[in-house]
């Protein structure tokens, strides 16, 4: 029955629910506007455009996800360690990895969305990770690169998202970016051991590096041209530098390191660009990536049923832990009446 | 050798030993100027720490212990039944891995042995871990029943293991205290939540626990070498630690409403060598890497 005229008459007491929902959305989004212009920070008490929290859903959950099951190509070697103190490290970076999806799914709670219904759609495929986690870790050696250039790769991606305009995630992320670095150097620490070993363990080292290499470059997600989702989270903060910005950025970083290494790229094309002041790269495969996201990775079905056999197997357990709890406050009630 | 004064039996980190000192972390490895298992490397090097054989072996008692079971509890990691379990299962597993380091690196001292020498190149009969640290996981309550009884006699030894007259094994007892405290803190949590959760947790905990039992009474016995080092005021003789532990047990089994299972007692025989099957498929993986390349640096 209302018009957007009656609205605009500004009338008083007559002003129905419509119109007072139209005027608290105007005013909101000219909150959001003016605190993304200040470059500050929305917190989850604020209002937010739907597009802007959906956006921010989709992108947490799906980080936090890369961290449950980027625990798993790691864990397949924490009982197979080469010596006690690797093994020691490597159990505490995989723990590290549990806390991070911890933190990530709290900052996603607090947009709406239970981590019940996150993990609900991790297991019935259909939420997204990091395609980087579909490839197996099939040697030590890869627990060196996965460090150096899966996590370094992660570090160059979430630097910047400390900044990210909504509070919780940019938080979540300055204390998990404290130790990626850790795990980055842990990981290079590794090849570096490696590399300086047997001839044998120098092979193992190149050989992980030959294949994480491009799947790592493909963490930071298709060319710039091609990244349909890009130009709105820039505008809105939550993303700071383009795809091929923060790639470039990367290749920079580890063409130097892997002289360090003794150790070479599998690439012949990397080179600096004096024009453009970007490093730049040979070609990478997309329609890997693509079918990978797609799921028909090497290890995309055997990820997801890890982690829905734990989920699955891990029920009984949770449902004790919440009946236990009810009972402890029927019996608190009781005492206290 | 004399206990230092008697605890509470539920450790909690507010209020259990650990209470009040900053060192004393459940989430932390090497907090501050804790004592680390290089530490213990450096000093053996230098000829700081020497143990006898008698010492060393003893040593390796309580060294195995911890690293059997840490090799089972980094099992969970990326399995547990909750993101939080994965976090809590994976500290403890590292606690323990480092009490297995530090006490390793102590023993190899009697033999110019590193930890990993005597981790990775000791065949199964060399290993002195006792049966009920190499049980399966089984599922989590089975995990929990494991994790309740070893906990509980780890604290009462290491408890009493500060006053020893060695200074090294009383430094990583030390410190091994005030994080078992934290593992006997959620295992008493969990077996109370379990117990009285659902009909279902209930009978799965009933059923860890008779799993469980009958690998308690080796924890317990004493054998020449604990006699003979407890009469020199350094090791603990196990059976010395039994009334605490069924009185500490028996004070969480009640409130669980819980009795201590009616099942027969196995012999064990680990502290020399007779283990179970299952040992030899926790080395056959621990320390396939390793011997595939020998001599190796990592």
């Amino acid at each position: 029955m209302t018009t957007k005229d009656s609205a605009s008459t500004g009338a008083g007491p007559s002003l129905d629910v419509s119109d007072s929902e139209a005027a608290r959305q105007a005013e909101g989004q000219a909150y959001f506007d003016r605190i993304i212009g200040l470059d500050s920070r929305i917190e989850p008490r604020d209002w937010m455009p739907a597009a802007y929290r959906r956006t921010l859903l989709r992108q947490i959950s799906q980080h936090a996800h890369s961290e449950i099951i980027g625990m798993q190509p790691e864990a397949n070697w924490i009982s197979r360690a080469p010596s006690l103190k690797r093994k020691a490290i490597l159990m505490a970076k995989v723990q590290d990895e549990a806390g991070h999806g911890l933190y990530l799914y709290s900052a996603a709670e607090t947009l709406g969305q239970s981590r019940d219904r996150m993990m609900a759609d991790l297991i019935g495929g259909r939420a997204r990770y990091s395609s980087i986690f579909n490839y197996p870790a099939l040697t030590w050696a890869d627990m060196g690169a996965i460090g150096w250039l899966v996590d370094g790769a992660a570090i160059c991606n979430q630097v910047p998202l400390c900044r990210a305009s909504y509070g919780p995630y940019g938080r979540a992320m300055v204390r998990i970016c404290k130790e990626e670095s850790f795990h980055q150097r842990q990981g290079f620490e590794i090849l570096l051991e490696l590399s300086r070993g047997t001839p044998q363990q120098k092979q193992m080292a190149q050989d992980a590096v030959n294949r994480w290499y491009a799947p790592a470059l493909m963490m930071f997600g298709p060319p710039d041209d091609d990244s349909p989702n890009s130009r709105q989270s820039m505008a809105w903060n939550i993303k700071r530098f383009s795809n091929d910005e923060l790639r470039s950025r990367f290749v920079g970083m580890i063409v130097e390191q892997v002289e360090v290494l003794h150790l070479t790229l599998p690439d012949d094309s990397i080179r600096f660009n004096q024009d453009t002041g970007r490093w730049e790269h040979g070609p990478l495969d997309w329609n890997e990536f693509k079918e990978v996201l797609a799921g028909r990775g090497p290890c995309n079905a055997q990820r997801l049923e890890r982690r829905r056999e734990a989920h699955e197997s891990g029920a009984w357990v949770r449902e004790a832990a919440t009946a236990y709890a009810a009972k402890q406050v029927a019996q608190h009630k009781g005492n206290a009446a | 050798m004399k206990a230092p004064a008697s605890t509470s039996g539920r450790g909690t980190g507010a209020t259990g030993l650990a209470g009040g000192d900053s060192n004393a972390s459940a989430t932390r490895i090497t907090p501050g100027n804790a004592l680390r298992p290089e530490d213990i490397a450096q000093e053996v090097r230098a000829g700081l720490a020497k143990p006898t054989e008698d010492v060393a072996e003893y040593a390796l008692y309580l060294a195995d212990d911890a690293l059997i079971l840490a090799q089972r509890l980094g099992h969970w990691i990326s399995r547990a039944p909750e993101l939080e379990e994965d976090v809590a299962l994976g500290n403890i597993a590292l606690d323990q891995l480092g009490h297995a380091r530090s006490f390793l690196s102590y023993a190899g001292g009697a033999w110019n042995q590193s930890e990993d020498d005597l981790a990775y190149f000791r065949r199964e009969p060399a290993f002195r871990s006792v049966h009920l640290v190499e049980q399966p996981n089984g599922d989590f309550a089975v995990t929990i029943a494991r994790q309740f009884l070893l906990s509980y006699y780890q604290f009462e030894l290491y408890r009493r293991l500060t006053a020893s007259t060695d200074a090294t094994l009383a430094a990583i007892a030390g410190k091994a205290v005030k994080e078992v405290d934290y593992h006997r803190d959620h295992s008493a949590q969990w077996v109370l939540r379990l117990a009285g959760g659902t009909d279902e947790s209930s009978r799965r905990m009933i059923h860890g626990l008779r799993l469980m039992w009958p690998y308690v009474d080796e924890l317990f016995q004493d054998d020449d070498l604990t006699i003979r080092l407890a009469e020199a005021g350094i090791a603990v003789a196990p059976s010395s630690l039994r009334p605490d532990f069924d009185r500490l047990t028996g004070d969480v089994l009640l409130q669980a409403r819980l009795e201590a299972p009616d099942v027969p007692a196995a012999p064990g025989g680990g502290r020399h060598g007779r283990h179970s099957e299952h040992l030899g498929y926790i080395l056959a993986e621990m320390q396939v890497l390793a011997r595939e390349f020998p001599g190796a640096s990592w």
